[in-house]
Formats: C-alpha cells, sequence, structure tokens
C-alpha cells in the first residue's frame, strides 16, 4: 500500500471520529475524558488476555479457545489463595503460575498429538473449556467473588479534569504498559524470543537448526496462558469474578486479535486500545448498542484487511 | 472396478464436462452412456438406492409417535428433528464447504427472534402480531439475509480464523439481543411464541409438532443429499478441497462460498422457527455460546461427511440431555457433553458415523480374507480429512 492510500484510510476514518470526539469535549468534557480513561483501562485488560492469546497463536497456529476458562480458573486459584494467605500479591502469582501449569499440561497432554490439526485443536480446546467451566461451577458455585487488595490501591486518586479516578484503575493500566515493554524486550532482546519469533516465521527452519521446538512451544504456552491467569486475578480484582467470564474474555481476546491482527504482540496491544475505546464510548453515549461499535470495527477491519489492521497475510 | 461401477462413475462425472463460466447451467446429460433412454435410466438408478434399511428407517420414524409416549415424541423426537436441522446446515457448511461456522445458531435465533417480533408473543409492546404466514416468509428471508452477511465477512479468511470470526460474530448477536430492550426485550425475550392453529390442528401438540418437524428434516436432509450431487455442490467441494485450481478452472471460490452461506442459512432459518414454536421463547440464552457451541457438538457427534451425521447426533445429544443426567448429578450436564464431545474429538474424528465404518470395514474384514475390498478406510474417512488439510492451509500457500 502506497503512502498516499494508507493516508486516505486514515483521513477518511479519522476525520469523522475527530469531529465526533471535539463534539464530545465541547459538549461534556469530564464525560469525554472519563470514557477515554476508562476505555484506556479497559484496554489494559484486554491486552493482558489477547497478548497471551495472539502469542500462542503466532508460534503455534493453535486457536486455544480455552483461553477465556484459562483466565477464570487462574482468577479463582488466586482468589483461594488471595483468601487462605491473605496477600493479593501472592494471589497474582498463584493465578499466573496455576494457568501457566494449566497451559503446560495441555500443551503436553493434548496439542502435541495433534500437530498441525487445526480444527481438531480447535474442537478440542472447546471441549475442555465446557469441561472446565462446569468444573469451576461445581467447585464454587455461582456467586460473585471479589478480590481484597492491598489499602493502598483501593482509594481514589485526583486526577485534572476527570476529578476523581480508581487508583487501581491506573495501576492496571500502568501494569499493562510495563508488561507490554516487558514482552516486547523478552521477545526482542532475549534468546527464547529470538527463538520464538523464528518459530512464527518458520516453524520447520527453527527445528532444522538443532533448537528444541516442542521446548519453545512449551515455553510459549506456558507464558501465554500465565498470561491469562494474571489477568484473570487483575482483572478480577477490577471487576469482580463469576461464571460466565471466561466466554467474555474469550470474545474479547478475539475480536481484540481479529482486529489487532492474529500473532501479533502490538496488534493486540492496538486492538484493546480499539475495541476497549469503542466498548466504554458505546456504554456511555449509546447504552443498549455498545457491543454494536465494537462489531462494526470488526467488521470494518476485515472488510478491508482481513488479516487485522498490524496481521501479515499468510 | 467393475462394469456398474464404472457406468455410475462416469454418469456422476458426466454433467461436470458441461458447466460453463463457473455458472451451474442446467446442462443436457449425455445420453450415450447408457443404451435406455435417459430418462428411464435416471429413474432405475434412482431407485437402484433405496435399500432395506432405508425404508426400515423411514417406517421407523414415520410409525414411532404411535409406539412412544408423547414425551418422547416431542421432547425427543421433535427436538431432535429440530436440532438436526440447525446442525444439518452446519454439516453442509464445514462438511461439503469446508466452513465450520460457529453462527447457525445464531442465523437460527435471527429467524426466531423475527418470528417473536413480527407475530405473535407474551410482549404485545413489541411484537406486532402480523399473520404467521408473512411471519414464517419474512423470518426465514431475515435469517438467510442475516447468514449471507455473516458468510460474506467471513468467506475473506479461511480455516480457524473462521471459526473465530463467527464465534465472534454469534457472541456479539447475543450480547446485543441481551442488552437491548427496544426491539430483542433485553434479557427476557420473548415467550408464548406459540405454532398457529391451521387445518384445525394445534401445531403445539406432540404429533402433529413431531411430523411438521419431521417433514422439515426429510425436506432438509434431501435437499442437501440432492445438492451435493448437483453442480453446485460438486463445485462447492472442489473449493474445499483447492480452491486454487478452482479458481484457476474459472470458479469463483467467493461466490460458491457466500452461496454455500446463504443456503445454510435457509436451513438453519426454517429450523430457528421450529425452535422458536418448540420451545415456546426465545431469549438471548437461546443463542448464547453455549448452544452455539451445541450445535457443533451435534454435528461434530455424529459425523459430518453425510447428511444423516447431524439427526444421528442430535438424538445422542437429547438423549444425554434427558436421561444421563439421572445418572449423575442433574446440574452436570455440561460436563458431561463435554467429555463425550471430548472423547469424539480425540478417538474419532468422523464422529458416530466414523466408529459405524470402522465397525463395518472391522466385521467385514473379519469375514473375507483378502484385502480386495476397495471401500478401505483411507477412501471414506478422506472427506473429513480433506476439510482440514484444506483449512490449514490457506490458498496461496505452498
Amino acid at each position: 500500500m502506497t503512502l498516499l492510500r494508507r493516508w486516505f484510510w486514515v483521513w477518511l476514518f479519522g476525520l469523522p471520529l475527530l469531529a465526533l470526539a471535539i463534539w464530545g469535549i465541547v459538549d461534556n468534557e469530564r464525560l469525554f475524558f472519563a470514557t477515554t480513561l476508562n476505555g484506556l483501562t479497559l484496554a489494559a485488560l484486554y491486552f493482558l488476555v489477547a497478548s497471551g492469546f495472539t502469542l500462542v497463536f503466532g508460534l503455534l497456529r493453535n486457536v486455544n479457545l480455552a483461553h477465556g476458562s484459562l483466565y477464570l480458573l487462574g482468577a479463582y486459584v488466586g482468589w483461594v489463595v488471595g483468601e487462605w494467605s491473605d496477600s493479593w500479591l501472592l494471589a497474582v502469582a498463584a493465578g499466573f503460575l496455576f494457568a501457566a501449569l494449566m497451559g503446560l499440561l495441555l500443551q503436553i497432554g493434548v496439542f502435541r498429538y495433534m500437530h498441525g490439526e487445526d480444527l481438531r485443536q480447535t474442537m478440542a480446546t472447546i471441549a475442555l473449556s465446557i469441561i472446565a467451566a462446569d468444573i469451576a461451577l461445581w467447585i464454587w458455585g455461582g456467586q460473585i467473588y471479589q478480590f481484597d487488595p492491598p489499602r493502598w490501591i483501593i482509594g481514589s486518586t485526583a486526577l485534572p479534569i476527570v476529578g476523581k479516578f480508581a487508583t487501581y484503575r491506573l495501576v492496571l493500566l500502568a501494569m499493562a504498559i510495563v508488561i507490554g515493554l516487558a514482552l516486547w524486550w523478552f521477545l526482542a532482546r532475549t534468546r527464547v524470543g529470538m527463538m520464538i519469533r523464528a518459530g512464527v516465521d518458520d516453524r520447520a527452519m527453527l527445528s532444522a537448526s538443532g533448537v528444541n521446538v516442542q521446548m519453545v512451544f512449551a515455553i510459549t504456552f506456558a507464558i501465554g496462558a500465565g498470561l491469562a491467569g494474571f489477568a484473570g486475578v487483575v482483572g478480577g480484582t477490577a471487576l469482580s469474578i463469576a461464571p460466565g467470564e471466561d466466554t467474555r474474555y474469550l470474545l474479547a481476546s478475539l475480536v481484540v486479535v481479529i482486529v489487532g491482527g492474529m500473532g501479533s504482540v502490538a496488534g493486540a496491544a492496538l486492538g484493546a486500545v480499539l475495541v476497549g475505546l469503542a466498548e466504554q464510548f458505546g456504554l456511555a453515549y449509546a447504552p443498549t448498542y455498545g457491543v454494536v461499535f465494537t462489531f462494526v470495527i470488526m467488521a470494518l477491519v476485515l472488510a478491508f484487511r482481513p488479516h487485522g489492521i498490524l496481521g501479515r497475510g499468510t | 472396478m467393475s462394469a456398474a461401477h464404472w457406468r455410475k462413475a462416469m454418469n456422476f462425472t458426466a454433467p461436470s464436462r458441461n458447466w460453463s463460466g463457473g455458472r451451474a447451467t442446467a446442462a443436457p446429460r449425455s445420453a450415450t452412456t447408457t443404451a435406455a433412454t435417459p430418462s428411464t435410466a435416471s429413474i432405475l438408478q434412482a431407485w437402484r438406492h433405496i435399500g432395506l434399511r432405508h425404508v426400515f428407517v423411514l417406517a421407523a420414524v414415520l410409525l414411532y409417535p404411535w409406539i412412544v409416549p408423547p414425551f418422547f415424541t416431542y421432547q425427543i423426537g421433535g427436538q431432535a428433528l429440530t436440532l438436526g436441522l440447525i446442525a444439518l446446515s452446519l454439516t453442509f457448511l464445514a462438511g461439503y464447504g469446508g466452513m465450520l461456522s460457529l453462527a447457525q445458531m445464531t442465523v437460527a435465533g435471527i429467524a426466531g427472534y423475527i418470528v417473536a417480533i413480527l407475530g405473535v408473543s407474551g410482549t404485545p409492546d413489541i411484537s406486532l402480531g402480523w399473520p404467521w404466514w408473512l411471519v414464517v416468509v419474512l423470518a426465514v428471508m431475515g435469517g438467510t439475509l442475516a447468514a449471507t452477511f455473516i458468510g460474506w465477512l467471513s468467506v475473506r479468511t479461511e480455516g480457524i480464523y473462521t471459526i473465530m470470526i463467527t464465534l465472534a460474530i454469534g457472541m456479539a448477536f447475543f450480547y446485543l439481543a441481551q442488552q437491548n430492550y427496544a426491539i430483542f426485550n433485553g434479557f427476557q425475550g420473548f415467550q408464548k411464541v406459540v405454532p398457529p392453529v391451521v387445518l384445525d390442528t394445534d401445531w403445539r401438540t406432540p404429533i402433529p409438532f413431531y411430523y411438521l418437524a419431521l417433514f422439515w428434516a426429510l425436506a432438509g436432509y434431501f435437499f442437501v443429499k440432492y445438492l451435493i450431487r448437483a453442480p453446485f455442490g460438486v463445485a462447492l467441494q472442489g473449493v474445499r478441497d483447492n480452491a486454487r485450481r478452482m479458481s484457476a478452472l474459472g470458479y469463483s471460490p467467493v461466490a460458491h462460498r457466500v452461496a454455500a452461506y446463504a443456503v445454510a442459512g435457509v436451513i438453519a432459518s426454517i429450523g430457528g422457527v421450529l425452535l422458536v414454536w418448540y420451545n415456546g421463547l426465545i431469549t438471548p440464552g437461546s443463542v448464547g455460546t453455549s448452544w452455539m457451541i451445541n450445535i457443533l457438538i451435534v454435528a461434530v457427534l455424529g459425523g459430518m461427511r453425510h447428511p444423516i451425521g447431524p439427526f444421528i447426533g442430535a438424538v445422542v445429544f437429547v438423549l444425554l440431555q434427558n436421561f444421563a443426567i439421572d445418572l449423575i448429578d442433574r446440574e452436570r450436564f455440561n460436563l458431561v457433553i463435554g467429555l463425550v464431545f471430548l472423547v469424539i474429538v480425540l478417538f474419532s474424528p468422523d464422529g458416530l458415523l466414523g466408529w459405524w465404518d470402522r465397525l463395518r470395514d472391522w466385521a467385514r474384514r473379519r469375514m473375507a480374507d483378502a484385502g480386495a475390498h476397495v471401500r478401505g478406510r483411507g477412501v471414506r474417512g478422506g472427506e473429513w480429512r480433506s476439510v482440514s488439510v484444506s483449512q490449514a492451509r490457506p490458498a496461496g500457500r505452498p
């Protein structure tokens, strides 16, 4: 795509959005910026969930539809550990570790035997997510759980224009940025990250150059799953944990990676920002049609860039 | 290959020579393959395929409601036929088109919602109360339109991307129906959506509903059976197996795929109308993720390489739903169905039909000594595998 054409598209969608944004600011400054901030914090949560999803997909070409279940299981286990140890940080660690362990088991126990059979893998993960959701319902019941985060992040912070804003959400935003940067550093600067990127580009070649591909797969899967569990605890603290959250975050990850481009962590960040903003602005300005905005974004992206905004064509 | 096989194969492939430019025109059949006049020959050929088992199954499904109590007629028979019809649309799309769409329940749900919104329901503020025949026609049209749109969106991608996109579309519709009160009546949905009383018959009662569902199930079954042999269906299977080659031959893979979505949309919409009548209500829960996936389970359970598969899968699914819960906790149905699905996915990619084939092959091998059978597993089971292979490699990749 030439530069000129790219700018054409940017202006075609950017100008109306800019006009709407100016109208929003003039109309109600506080609402607009508060919604923006809310959208960004939601995007932070979506990014945490979707980055693991897209990482696993990029390398293993495996759509792990049990990703939402990993989110929910991580959240539940984190809650149990948090109750037992009275420490929120331990709960976060437990959520990460448990989901990572589940991811490892999935990779070693199921996916390794279905290598290259995408359809079977997908259906197996659907079956597993049904089973996991029902087991979670069995153990933890249908009630809603809330975390008990440390005192210093419960309160609110005074911000210019927006006024009081929940500190925890700001922390969430900061956490997502830190994790995004860490992920970037890990992928771009470390040896394992290099192997993962090489695997994304050409799995057979990586294997031929003497790398234990199964090991790289397992590590990637563990990190991706662990991120889901981590997001479970962190997101569960911001909102709450209840049955049904697994499909909600699965949908979020799906839409985010479809919009952003599958297998690209930067795409996941971009997609998360778009979807998070769309959802919050939809909620604030057109309450019952919020989900339509998300859908329209997805449809537009699919219509013009079938592989996502930052996705590479296969 | 015997002479009869050869003649059959010639007959089967003959029309394919006469296609032009990807348009499936009604080409004149070449009359040189058989000595008899084509019409008599084709009629004879058609009847020759009807075996004892076909007659037996047809008699069984026709007599079924007179043998069993009403619960079995309605709850088991009616529901299985309705779910089977919706799953049939998925079997057609996935088995013959290579597109695994999870949004078939969404299409059915859209048709069901149209029935509730335009027709009569327990929410007179929203429902318009139009006559039932108009409502049904509009519902099927609306569902088909929605299916075409979903197809148009998702054919741009292939394989696992299709699953993700259709899943996302279906979930988005679920959340829309749940959040929107002006049109979809939000969380409550619509109650008391009953079939009309036509010809002095209350179609809600078990036996009439069973026959209504049976009629449409048979219609759908034979329609799909016909379509997969028709030029369009053959071209669609060609697109499934190798889109690039079909494209080089002058066919438009995108047009065939979207058309397949539309055809599947008609079937799913009819199933959706029947389902809303069967349940008597429609709520966001009827189009939620679990039901979208249940349709996939039904189709996979039965096996996707023959249109009878979804109906077998639906019977097993409904039986499990009604009776497996008696064996363990009533609440644990999802666990049971999830495990059954996992076992099928892990051990029999062809579903129950695959098991049946394996069993038959095994029995035959036991009886005959040498491998004199042409119809081995490799040939018959290949259809499903070719789906996954063509899905795994989007066109353009080596």
